[in-house]
């Protein structure tokens, strides 16, 4: 596939391999312990597992798998007010695939679906005001979710709903937003991250400025990154030489869709419809200030939250769950008490094993669970 | 969740909606072109570019010069490796 294949060449991956093994050997930190990079987006952590990057990388080097999988750091509370929108008479609950796996406290949409409820899968958020369309006497709700990279296709939607006067259709917002996330993951005390890989198609949306701060304040490399096998091992050559030069800067390898201004039109209309919560609630991270967005006052006929009065319950993640840890990288997946036995892809318990993008799902789908007896 | 894949922009179907059809991997489907509006509004512009779509959404259009750019240095790192091979082997 055109722009797809060029980035997936075994040699080119090889020598760039071989040069950032020569490159780590180089720095002195690593004759003491493994450096620490983080890849934030959970499409990197899906590549990175796909690929078997993980082992092809230097042992000096070891991933950390960050929070970027919205699905994992959902919430059970908020998988249980989807539930309780879908039960609601006369209701079309459409939702990304994703999503309907993901456990609540009572059922996962997947489940109500089974139950009875009319919950479909669509591909985009078009699908489900199509959906609307054609279903006046329904009130059709899109379970919106995902960070900035998705936040654009609702809050065009909902323009689009709003310009043709539709009157049936609304979003459950669930919008969240990474940087504060990545500021909570350096602010906390336990953080041993050396390096991050941007998430790439987040940043095609809000640009690069909004790193700066990492490198600024924090000194760390942040390198945005691609999704090929070539892109990943291309930016993490780039952070691995910022370290070994004592730089930290925010760099683009992903500049055939990363504009460095991002997109403003994208930008424009998630201003339009949405406005920063105070706080939001992630699985496994617990509340972090200003990273979810909600639907702007101007907008509250498309909001499902006003419209079916949503209050946002708190339900404590399991108790023995140790997905906070492993987001941090203070434990690896396997470290965790439930991994492999409670807590698995059929029947997961932690948010981290809930999508394919998780990492504890990718270390057990992949065959890492080996690794548990190893240790 | 985030993944997006290439594909090609192959007609515009209605200016005021700002859609067109996108072709991937030659799959047509119907996609909102809202995001990838140039600055002067030509819509019609944009048939046979390529773009990054998302969730039914075309959100960021391939920047050629870029490709070849990125795939100019990966070759680059790999001749840089290849020589300090040779040395390191001749040495």
């Amino acid at each position: 596939m055109k722009y797809v294949d060029e980035f997936r060449d075994p040699d080119m991956a090889k020598r760039v391999l071989e040069r950032i093994h020569a490159v780590v050997e180089e720095i002195p930190v690593t004759r003491d312990r493994p450096l620490q990079i983080m890849e934030v987006c959970g499409g990197h952590t899906h590549s990175i597992f796909r690929y078997g990057l993980e082992e092809l990388l230097p042992d000096k080097i070891e991933m950390v798998h960050g929070p970027g999988c919205p699905v994992c750091v959902l919430p059970m509370g908020r998988v249980d007010d989807c539930v309780a929108i879908a039960e609601q008479p006369d209701v079309i609950f459409t939702t990304f695939g994703d999503a309907m796996r993901v456990p609540g406290s009572r059922k996962s949409l997947q489940q109500a679906n089974s139950d009875g409820c009319d919950v479909r899968m669509v591909y985009s958020p078009m699908d489900a005001l199509d959906i609307a369309r054609k279903n006046p006497h329904k009130n059709v709700v899109f379970f919106g979710l995902g960070f900035e990279t998705t936040m654009p296709s609702t809050a065009l939607t909902l323009l689009q709903a709003d310009r043709e006067g539709i009157t049936n259709f609304s979003l459950f917002c669930n919008h969240i937003t990474i940087i504060p996330t990545i500021k909570a993951i350096l602010d906390s005390p336990d953080m041993v991250i050396d390096g991050f890989l941007g998430p790439g198609h987040v940043s095609m949306v809000i640009g690069s400025a909004p790193y700066e701060f990492i490198a600024g304040h924090y000194k760390r490399p942040l390198v945005i990154a691609g999704f090929e096998p070539l892109d990943i091992l291309q930016s993490m050559l780039m952070v691995v030489e910022q370290i070994k030069a004592g730089r930290a800067q925010v760099e683009n390898q992903y500049k055939r869709i990363v504009p460095e201004q991002g997109n403003s039109n994208a930008l424009k209309a998630v201003g339009e419809v949405f406005e920063l919560r105070e706080f939001f609630e992630w699985r496994g991270l617990g509340s972090i200030d200003h990273s979810g967005v909600r639907i702007r006052e101007k907008y509250a006929r498309f909001d499902a939250e006003r419209i079916f009065a949503v209050e946002p319950a708190h339900v404590a993640d399991p108790k023995a769950c140790q997905c906070g840890e492993v987001l941090k990288g203070v434990l690896k997946p396997w470290e965790c008490k439930l991994f492999g036995e409670q807590c698995n892809p059929e029947t997961p318990i932690g948010a981290l094993m809930v999508s394919t993008e998780g990492a504890c799902s990718a270390y057990y789908s992949y065959g890492k669970i080996d690794i548990r007896q190893a240790v | 969740m985030c993944l997006g894949i290439p594909g090609q922009i192959v007609s515009i179907t209605d200016e005021a909606l700002q859609t067109g059809v996108v072709q991937v991997s030659g799959v047509k489907r119907e996609a909102n072109l809202s995001c990838v509006v140039p600055a002067d509004g030509n819509l019609q512009s944009l048939v046979g570019s390529w773009a990054l779509v998302h969730v039914g959404f075309a959100m960021s259009i391939i920047d050629e010069e870029e490709v070849q750019r990125t795939l100019q240095i990966l070759a680059e790192i790999g001749e840089l490796q290849e020589e300090l091979d040779a040395m390191q082997h001749g040495a």
